[in-house]
């Protein structure tokens, strides 16, 4: 009897010693390819990110130097307006979704924004080339950046109905046995209370664009100079890194590694 | 809604109908009269008469699932944040039909305030804040009068004392039974005429709902209070008239100390008795 009750507790320590392997196996497994993806950049990218490349115009090809200054200004300017267009929409709209409208008007306009969050960004950037880029006969910042928002607008528009939701009831109705008027109540309770939640969906949501490379192909188009106009094309990071990485030089290669390692 | 004639001629019957049999009828803060309320399909209330005499505490009792935080919720139309709520029936404040088309539910609830179950202090802001929430949100502005205003309100929900020193400390600092007399001096702070409660104790513990119970008494000086308790003990204690709801209707409605040893109603006198419920 004690034997056997000895023997059951090396069994189980046996599978409890398995269970834990393998768990952290898996874990070691989910990080390794980010690993991976780091250690790349660093090894291939580390010698040209410097001073330079923060601070200087692209060079031609052959020429030492150069950096991608252009690119990186560009893509702040690119994230600026489609945060223009796609946070005050966004989250307006998860502000009605949460608080306003029909159970039935709101299952369909959820649909719509999940298949929206599903279509390929390549998409958008063809709509906004066939809506605006041809209408105003060349490639721009403005479209660039209309692409960017458009593709934001439904990732916020989720990310802050969920967070409003999570709000309890019990702020709402406290607020309104004040006599605090409905939009004030949303305005000052419900939107201060879940504001960290949407302000991270806002950041989340300008990652994901800010690393989106297809949608600008065909409306910020990139540009090896300084932008002076936002109704001229203009560079981004992602962008400059795909040109100089399908390009035959071996210098520009050198300069996509380090674009890639400074996204990041 | 009763239409329109229907309202009128109530209102107009109102004074002959109160009873005049020697004693002086007690001053009324709400007429209830033939109040029925639907969530969709389903009769919460059915058809309640009910007056609520001013500056004294009237506590609604019964199982759960009786209406009575129904009811609780019309007399400042909190009910009608629930999706497909219907109700027919007028309510009347100081005389003042509260469900008129032009009534605003904001301003209805401005003068009615209400205290929840769950004490609700907002997370995002400091005691002090919390107090003066509703003047500030509804537009008041001068430092000196809100600060005046958010003394006198802690000091009668008896909270001033404790907190004094740490105004700045968010509100959800405090313990269970604070944050419920900060959420009542929240309430007191815009100066409603009525104070509404929905089983404001039954988080609490003894020491805490004691607090509660002796400035319930203290505020009926000024404010009329209709309360919501699940504990007849607590009915017992605090209340001036009770009203027993079963099934969405009202059982019996009388003087605390009738309904608690002479009750009228059999079904009353079996509830309070502990027989069901």
């Amino acid at each position: 009897m004690h034997l056997e009750r000895a023997h059951h507790h090396t069994w189980r320590k046996i599978k409890s010693a398995l269970a834990s392997g393998i768990a952290f196996a898996s874990a070691l497994l989910v990080i390794a390819p980010m690993g991976l993806v780091f250690f790349y950049l660093v090894v291939n990218g580390a010698s040209s990110v410097n001073w330079d490349f923060f601070t200087k115009l692209p060079a031609p090809v052959g020429a030492v130097g150069g950096g991608m200054a252009n690119a990186i200004v560009g893509s702040l300017e690119l994230l600026a307006l489609a945060g223009a267009i796609g946070i005050p929409i966004g989250v307006l709209g998860g502000v009605y979704l949460a608080e306003y409208g029909s159970a039935r008007l709101n299952s369909v306009l959820r649909f719509l924004a999940d298949v929206l969050n599903g279509v390929p960004s390549i998409t958008w950037g063809v709509v906004v080339y066939g809506l605006v880029v041809l209408r105003f006969k060349g490639f721009s910042a403005y479209a660039g950046g209309l692409a960017l928002g458009l593709i934001m607008i439904p990732l916020i528009l989720r990310t802050t109905e969920e967070i409003i939701l999570l709000v309890p009831n019990g702020y709402r109705e406290a607020a309104l046995a004040l006599g605090v008027s409905r939009w004030k109540t949303i305005v000052h309770i419900v939107l201060k209370t879940a504001s960290k939640g949407i302000i991270t969906g806002i950041l989340l949501a300008l990652a994901r664009v800010g690393g989106e490379t297809a949608p600008l192909l065909f409306t910020a188009f990139g540009n090896h100079f300084w932008n002076h106009s936002l109704s001229q094309p203009i560079a981004a990071l992602p962008l400059q890194v795909f040109t100089y990485a399908i390009s035959p030089y071996d210098d520009w290669h050198r300069q996509a590694w380090a674009g890639a390692l400074v996204r990041i | 809604m009763t239409t329109p004639e229907r309202g009128v001629m109530e209102r107009v019957e109102q004074p002959t109908e109160t009873p005049s049999n020697g004693e002086p009828a007690p001053a009324l803060t709400f007429q209830a009269k033939n109040v029925s309320i639907w969530y969709g399909e389903k009769r919460a209330i059915d058809n309640v008469t009910l007056d609520v005499a001013s500056k004294a505490v009237t506590a609604i009792i019964g199982p759960s699932g009786c209406g009575k935080s129904t009811f609780l919720r019309a007399l400042n139309r909190m009910h009608e944040l629930t999706p497909k709520t219907r109700m027919e029936g007028t309510v009347l404040l100081h005389g003042e039909d509260l469900y008129s088309g032009t009534v605003d539910p904001a301003i209805v609830r401005r003068r009615v305030g209400m205290i929840f179950q769950k004490s609700n202090p907002f997370p995002t802001m400091t005691i002090g804040e919390n107090v003066i929430v509703g003047l500030r949100l509804n537009g008041v502005r001068n430092q000196k009068f809100l600060n005046e205003r958010l003394e006198k309100s802690l000091r009668m929900a008896a909270l001033w004392d404790e907190v004094k020193d740490d105004l700045h400390k968010p509100g959800t600092s405090l313990s269970g039974g604070q944050q419920q007399r900060l959420c009542i001096a929240r309430a007191l702070a815009v100066e409603p005429e009525v104070i509404l409660m929905d089983e404001p104790c039954s988080a609490l513990d003894p020491i805490a709902t004691a607090k509660i119970e002796e400035l319930i008494y203290e505020l009926k000086a000024r404010y009329t209070i209709v309360t919501v308790t699940h504990n007849m003990q607590q009915a017992g204690r605090i209340s001036d008239y009770t009203a027993f709801f079963y099934l969405g209707r009202l059982i019996e409605f009388g003087p605390t100390t009738k309904i608690f040893t002479n009750p009228t109603e059999k079904q009353t006198e079996d509830y309070i008795t502990g027989r069901f419920g």
